[in-house]
């Protein structure tokens, strides 16, 4: 019975217990024996245990009352230390609060929509490409074929015109089938989603809209269901607005409408534009999934063995088919860089501590003495350093408020994902738990060293132990660590940069400086007449190309690294085996001139080059290469492989071969290319229509936009113009989410280092502190300041030799690890390790240089009279 | 052992446990259920403290000066070694003297206004 009381009485401080556990056992034995029957006893430990754990309670906080008192009154007394200490703490926090508020926002939390686990993406597989879009008839047989998933949706980006009531305006959408709602399972802000009769080529022209287009456009005004509104020269009318954190397929998006393919381009097997969306049935696993889609291609493989050549399924989950691999590589290394430098900082506030808490030894050790207990100093020490962590926790979260903007730049715009807020339960739950480890990882090992020493040696103050004595031990190790982990960072550091200079330096096949960029739309049905489209280029050109800084002019139907379609499978009279794949794209002539790609052979594509003239084609170098490797290939000829498409059939003649373009991007591999004349596209749907007018210019290209502008207005009033930009522009914008990577993996190195320098420093002068003495009689035995600096710099480079090496050796698993992100650069690169190695020994030197210099100036006669 | 008014008038008002503790070994030397007893006594059983309360009031007041650990012992047949005896100090007399004349001068107020009974 009484074994259980004492057990009781463990809620109370150790010290608390010490003092008065006898006493209370005792009254408690007491009153134990004046209870006469069950119920009194029953009554008196309910009491007991009550009484025991509301006064526990009330004793804790008086010592932590008593304690935070104290804190403050240290804290204040070294303002320098306190303020530092914060500060470090503050950006250790902070950093890793801003990296993981993108991390969670973008690659951990599930997608905003219910059972997200079950959304797959679909894609086609060729065995040069693991993802590629659909075609329809394609989606059609494989959603009629396959049991795995609930529903199955296709959708293609789309984009309108929109007259409004002011200026045409450009909007981008997405078109899609009547499940593609169902399968998001969202549910619309007003009115209605698509049902299957919004989607036959006789139904009623219906849209949804997003809401941020509905409040944009029509004031979010909630008499809009019912509405038409003109898409184009169409009436559409409006059935509903969708929620406002819904974006799905791409954050740009502004309105959905239905898919309607029309029946001739349902049997066409081999143009592939459509995306997909499934959710698999309860209970399927996306194995199970993958097997069956497998199974079904193969099937059709044999069934259209030439349009289905070795063409398979990808079945991906929906959550990480979204998030662009380099995207993640990007947030997870910074993620990384940010714990390293929390790791420092711990490291370094766990050293300053040490130093601090050896510095008051004495007092530590005479309260100890007067009966402060083990207990009581622990809790002491922590206090201070959870203090200073949730001083420090403060400032880190104001450090991530304003941090914040500067990392979503990593995460690309159109991910379908709202803004990234970074004070929520989750990011602010998570900042809690950084500081608090924080506070318990600095504070811990300090406060249990001193406990140790407080039992043992804390009075024999003087005694001299030297830097290797066991009390140094444990700061050199932190400070090992600190070196190490600013290693792994400069390496990494190191190794990004040579990747974004090596991806800088990736020739994008055109010289991107001093190039305008125009998108301009040609509406339909206007525009579907070649005719008309003539009309307009021929006086769109010719004017800018007249305008006063213009060295030329041309259009193409999508600029480089601007995306869009355009893979067609070619074949070769004559060369047999599987088609392979070619980007078209239609120009005008001075186009290649314009971006700077030059014409190795032949000529340029002409005005001439009409209709009712025989096809032709300049190609890239290495379509070339791939079809008449050693042969002249000028003259030579090829078409397209769709079946039912006469246009795409016809025989085209090489007439000129330019230099290759990596138009999908400087980092992903490109596919040949062949650029038809833009006089020779029949009349019809204007998607390949060159659309994006480029000029080069001997001015300011910012200069030009007015007047570009202006002459476009005048060719076509109602044209909607979109995306100006310089080359330039679209070209950095694909360096842009590593540039700012590498500018906060430099800015989390640069800490790093300033965090390590400072632990060797406090390391060194505190030992020269404790071995002034042994320097002073060093130097009154005829030692001169050179061995004194020696002996001191020997310790301060051992300890950074071990962390250089250490660090050296965790940086080739992170190297290999951010292998997506080195742009072929290895992980071992000798330019990055030598630059970290001279770098790091750099810091060694100017950390240990002052304390150097203190111990040539110990004074012998002073340490004589001291002894 | 020196004290001013102003050390007196920052711990007034005392809390009832405090002030009960203090009345409590303010004749002679008590230990911890002593106390209690005492304390119950005196108040016709109505206040039962509890150990808890006791002994952390005990700590506190230790701290502030008020009471100290006895170094007189009973007789060693009466004795318990785990039992501790404590003493009011001259700074606990003082303090509790200020604290009875402040609780008489607010019954005083009382009586004046006549919301408390007359002297009996």
């Amino acid at each position: 019975m009484m074994r259980l009381h004492s057990l009781l009485l463990y809620l109370y401080p150790s010290s608390f217990r010490a003092e008065y556990g006898a006493e209370l056992a005792h009254v408690f034995q007491k009153r134990r024996q004046l209870a006469s029957n069950a119920v009194e006893v029953l009554y008196l430990w309910v009491r007991e245990f009550v009484d025991v754990l509301f006064n526990a309670a009330r004793v804790h906080w008086d010592i932590l009352r008593q304690d935070l008192r104290y804190t403050r009154r240290t804290l204040v007394r070294a303002p320098g230390f306190t303020l530092t200490a914060i500060l470090i703490t503050g950006l250790g926090i902070g950093a890793n609060t801003a990296t993981f508020s993108i991390t969670d926002h973008v690659l951990v939390r599930p997608l905003p929509f219910p059972e997200p686990d079950r959304l797959v993406q679909l894609w086609q597989r060729t065995p040069a490409y693991p993802q590629v879009e659909i075609s329809s008839p394609n989606f059609d047989d494989w959603k009629k074929s396959s049991t795995s998933f609930e529903l199955m949706s296709a959708y293609s980006s789309d984009a309108v015109t929109y007259a409004g009531n002011g200026q045409p305006q450009r909007l981008e959408g997405t078109s899609v089938t009547s499940e593609f709602f169902g399968i998001l399972r969202v549910q619309p802000a007003l009115g209605r989603v698509f049902s299957e009769d919004d989607m036959g080529e006789e139904a009623a022209r219906t849209v949804i809209l997003s809401h941020a287009f509905w409040q944009s456009a029509f004031g979010g005004n909630s008499d809009i269901l019912g509405k038409q509104i003109r898409f184009n020269d169409d009436q559409y009318t409006v059935i509903g607005v969708m929620p406002p954190d819904f974006f799905f397929p791409a954050r740009p998006g502004q309105f959905w409408r239905p898919l309607i393919i029309p029946a001739p381009a349902r049997l066409i097997r081999d143009n592939y534009y459509l995306y997909a969306i499934a959710r698999l049935k309860a209970g399927v696993s996306l194995e199970k999934a993958r097997a069956e889609m497998n199974l079904i291609t193969e099937q059709l493989e044999r069934q259209y063995p030439r349009e289905n050549a070795k063409l398979r399924a990808t079945v991906e989950p929906l959550q990480e088919n979204l998030i662009p691999r380099q995207t993640r590589s990007l947030l997870w290394t910074l993620f990384g860089a940010s714990l390293c430098v929390l790791l420092i900082a711990c490291t370094n506030l766990a050293n300053l501590l040490l130093a601090k808490a050896m510095g008051r030894s004495k007092e530590l050790t005479v309260r100890a003495a007067i009966g402060a207990g083990r207990e009581r100093l622990v809790r002491q020490l922590l206090t201070e350093s959870m203090s200073l962590s949730v001083a420090g926790g403060v400032a880190g979260i104001v450090i991530a408020v304003v941090a914040l903007p500067l990392l979503a730049q990593l995460v690309p715009q159109r991910l379908p994902l709202a803004d990234v807020t970074v004070l929520d339960q989750r990011v602010l739950g998570f900042a809690l738990l950084v500081t608090l480890g924080t506070g318990l990882a600095f504070g811990v090992l300090p406060a249990l060293r001193m406990c140790g020493r407080a039992d043992h040696d804390g009075l024999r103050e003087r005694s001299r132990s030297g830097v290797g004595g066991r009390r140094e031990r444990l700061r050199s190790i932190l400070v090992v660590a600190e070196v190490a982990a600013s290693v792994v960072l400069l390496v990494s550091s190191g190794l990004l940069i040579r990747a974004l200079w090596r991806v800088q330096a990736i020739d994008p096949g055109f010289r991107p400086d001093s190039v305008l960029s125009i998108q301009t739309w040609l509406p339909t049905p206007r525009y579907q007449s070649g005719v008309n489209r003539d009309r307009f280029y021929q006086e769109v050109l010719s004017k800018v190309r007249a305008l006063p800084g213009v060295a030329n002019a041309g259009m193409i139907s999508f600029a480089p690294m601007t995306g869009g379609g355009g893979i067609w499978p070619v074949t070769v009279p004559g060369q047999t085996g599987t088609p392979q794949t070619g980007a078209i794209r239609f120009v005008s002539p001075g186009y290649f001139d314009t971006i700077g790609t030059r014409l190795t052979r032949g000529r340029d594509i002409s005005d001439s080059d009409i209709v009712d003239s025989s096809q032709v084609a300049v190609v890239s170098e290495s379509f070339a290469q791939r079809y008449w490797p050693n042969q002249d290939p000028i003259g030579q000829t090829f078409n397209f492989a769709f079946d039912n498409y006469p246009f795409a059939q016809l025989d085209r003649t090489v007439v000129g071969v330019v230099g290759d373009v990596r138009f999908r991007g400087l980092e992903r591999r490109s596919e040949p290319q062949i650029y038809l004349a833009y006089r020779q596209l029949e009349d019809g749907p204007t998607y390949y229509a060159p659309k994006d007018l480029v000029v080069r210019s001997s001015i300011d290209p910012a200069q030009l936009v007015a007047s570009v502008r202006a002459v476009i207005q005048q060719a076509d009033p109602e044209m909607p113009i979109s995306a100006v930009r310089t080359l330039r522009d679209i070209v950095d914008l694909q360096t842009a989410p590593r540039s700012m990577q590498l500018r906060l993996v430099v800015a989390f190195a640069t800490l790093s280092l300033l965090l390590a320098g400072l632990g060797i420093h406090g390391l060194l002068s505190f030992a020269v502190g404790q071995r002034k003495p042994e320097f002073g009689l060093r130097i009154a035995l005829g030692a001169q300041p050179r061995d004194i600096i020696s002996v001191v710099l020997r310790e301060a480079v051992l300890l950074t030799g071990i962390g250089i090496v250490t660090g050296l050796i965790v940086s080739r698993y992170v190297g290999r690890w951010m292998e997506s992100l080195l742009a072929g650069v290895s992980a071992s690169d000798p330019a990055s390790l030598g630059v970290t190695i001279v770098v790091a020994l750099a810091m060694t030197l100017s950390g240990s240089l002052l304390p150097a210099l203190r111990a040539t100036r110990a004074d012998p006669t002073a340490v004589i009279r001291g002894e | 052992m020196t004290f001013s008014q102003s050390d007196i008038d920052e711990l007034l008002p005392l809390p009832p446990a405090t002030f009960h503790i203090l009345i409590a070994v303010a004749d002679e030397s008590r230990h911890g259920y002593a106390i209690i007893q005492d304390i119950a006594a005196r108040t016709n059983g109505e206040l039962q403290m509890s150990a808890g309360t006791l002994y952390r009031s005990i700590q506190r007041m230790q701290e502030q000066g008020l009471i100290v650990e006895s170094r007189r012992r009973p007789d060693p047949e009466d004795d318990d070694e785990r039992r501790r005896y404590y003493d009011i100090t001259p700074f606990g007399t003082a303090v509790a003297r200020a604290e009875a004349r402040r609780l008489s001068e607010l019954v005083r107020l009382a009586r004046a206004r006549g919301i408390a009974p007359e002297r009996p």
